[in-house]
């Protein structure tokens, strides 16, 4: 139990972000119209590739010869930059069909 | 590290944070989402060269094999956006939405392996970590399972005994797992990897039993949970910009989820316990009853001499390539003084907004696209509906057949029209596998064949009429 107190009150401004960033998450796109649902899904899903700095900074700080780490660590960043690059690539292909469309 | 790269570092991962919730606000506006979108890519490239060239205390770095590794994965993402197929962009989500879980998952499964030895795991670095290792499987070996039946190499018929028993049980297997290993005076590996493995089987049986039109629903769930994986990575690094960027999709993505299921009149517990692609087909015993044949002459004419006719473009109709083919006999009729306009429904084609992706891929007009409630306005002074690759989004089971597993979900109501044509292959169920009595009404005939052949053959024939 003291562990898991100790963790709340280092982590406080961590958990405030956290809730205020789940109630901007909901805001944000509290609006949108069907047309968009699906461009908007491929966006987000863009973003949550994020997870990908997690990966860096492990490889980052794994030892050279940590072949378990480095291996898993490459695959990683590998499949994340998949999700961001094709992520931002698919929703940009698919709304420069709604640019066009306007004219 | 120096205390300036410390606040530097922190101001950069701040400005990636705005440029994800501007770019997010945007990208839900018809207008700005291209914009939307650019900014929120900025805001992603601007968060990975700070994570590279931060100054860390132990400079191994490895930058040789981060950077082959970025590159690899880049290119291949790449490329998978360019080349992939308009129609074929959910499964294309899903899959890239599932190897952000997998990054997730292989990050929270390096966290324990480097967890000194000897220390009590009671603490919420493990709990979190824990966590976001379930979540990343889950997210992984589920969209591979929507990948597989959106692209159809994994059959939707395929169902699991006692779909809620399995899953219930393994998430209380998976429960327990998690108790025992913070319980335990140090970590052991096996546990973990039984946690591992236990949270990925959990991933397919969860994704398996939910077929049919409810497939866009589970994508959407899951890129959620792939924000909230790389949500709980960043509190485990005290990384801000992951904390909030897999917020971010987190919260946007479950209300997303929860948009799409108001859109086809279903609450999301229904689709996750509901095992809706099985229990079709019972309403209409249909074999006895009639169903005429249209043939293309008499078509041509019809539509040639029409004053209105409207297009209900679906799944089929995307598959069969024919969207530009559609627009041209659009724009033929027009010529002839035919007003041609086009129904969307909320949900046609494979995901909510595909079609309108599709038909804008093919130039249609913004003006000609009618939504659901416009559209039904429109069809009681419509002189001809040609239903082109749509099953289920103009079935009215959903309207008077209480037992139908889509009852409740708003239709496309083309009977209110003069005359209906469905271009069809066979007939054959949709894809959520269900009857429409559709077939049989007395003002519809059937069009047999592939879309794009139909929509060619039609096209030469009114040049004849």
């Amino acid at each position: 139990m003291d562990g898991l107190i100790t963790f709340l009150a280092s982590n406080l401004l961590m958990i405030y972000i956290l809730v205020f960033a789940i109630y901007l998450g909901m805001e944000v796109i509290s609006k949108v119209p069907t047309v968009l649902h699906t461009p908007l899904m491929s966006g987000a899903n863009a973003i949550s590739g994020v997870v990908v700095i997690g990966a860096i900074i492990l490889v980052r700080q794994a030892e050279p010869t940590d072949y378990l780490v480095l291996t898993l660590g490459f695959l990683g960043i590998a499949l994340a930059m998949i999700n961001v690059i094709g992520g931002f690539s698919v929703t940009d292909r698919m709304l420069e069909m709604f640019k066009k469309k306007k004219r | 590290m120096t205390n300036t790269a410390v606040i530097i570092t922190e101001y950069v991962y701040l400005i990636s944070i705005i440029l994800f919730i501007v770019g997010l606000k945007k990208l839900s506006h018809p207008d700005t989402a291209k914009m939307g979108n650019l900014f929120a890519s900025a805001g992603m490239g601007l968060a990975i060269l700070t994570t590279l060239f931060y100054p860390i205390e132990t400079e191994t770095n490895n930058y040789m094999l981060i950077f082959a590794a970025m590159l690899v994965g880049g290119l291949i993402g790449l490329i998978a956006a360019k080349k992939v197929q308009m129609t074929a962009m959910p499964e294309m989500v899903s899959l890239f939405n599932g190897l952000g879980g997998a990054c997730a998952m292989m990050i929270s499964f390096v966290e324990f392996y480097n967890y000194p030895a000897g220390q009590s795991l009671m603490n919420g670095q493990i709990l979190t970590t824990i966590f976001a290792l379930f979540i990343g499987s889950i997210s992984f070996t589920g969209s591979l399972i929507a990948y597989g039946k959106l692209q159809g190499s994994l059959r939707d018929s395929l169902v699991l005994p006692y779909p809620k028993i399995i899953n219930l049980t393994l998430l209380l297997v998976i429960i327990g797992i998690s108790i025992y290993i913070v319980s335990l005076p140090e970590l052991s590996f096996v546990w973990v990897i039984l946690l591992l493995v236990f949270s990925l089987v959990y991933g397919v049986t969860f994704v398996t039993p939910i077929g049919g039109g409810d497939m866009p629903v589970v994508i959407s769930l899951l890129n959620s949970f792939t924000g909230l994986g790389a949500a709980l990575a960043g509190l485990i690094y005290g990384n801000q910009v992951m904390l909030v960027g897999g917020i971010l999709v987190g919260a946007s993505g479950t209300i997303l989820t929860i948009l799409m299921c108001k859109a086809m009149n279903r609450s999301l517990l229904n689709v996750i316990i509901g095992g809706f692609g099985t229990s079709g087909g019972a309403s209409g015993s249909s074999k006895d009853q009639n169903v005429k044949e249209a043939t293309y002459a008499d078509l041509a004419i019809q539509l040639k001499y029409a004053q209105k006719v409207i297009i209900v473009p679906g799944y089929g109709l995307a598959v069969a390539q024919a969207q530009h083919t559609c627009h041209e006999m659009e724009k033929i009729l027009e010529a002839e003084g035919v007003s041609v306009k086009y129904a969307i429904h909320p949900v046609a084609g494979r995901m909510p907004g595909h079609m309108n992706v599709l038909l804008a891929e093919a130039d249609v007009p913004y003006p000609q696209l009618l939504e659901l409630d416009d559209a039904n306005r429109e069809f009681p002074s419509t002189d001809l509906v040609l239903v082109i690759g749509a099953n289920d989004v103009v079935n009215p089971a959903a309207k008077d057949d209480p037992s139908s597993p889509i009852y409740g979900m708003p239709i496309l109501d083309v009977a209110q029209a003069k005359g209906i044509v469905v271009f069809k292959r066979s007939m054959s169920t949709g894809y959520a596998g269900i009857a429409n009595p559709l077939f049989f009404n007395a003002k519809n005939s059937m069009l047999f064949g592939d879309a794009k052949v139909s929509l060619q053959k039609l096209i030469t024939e009114i040049g004849n009429a």
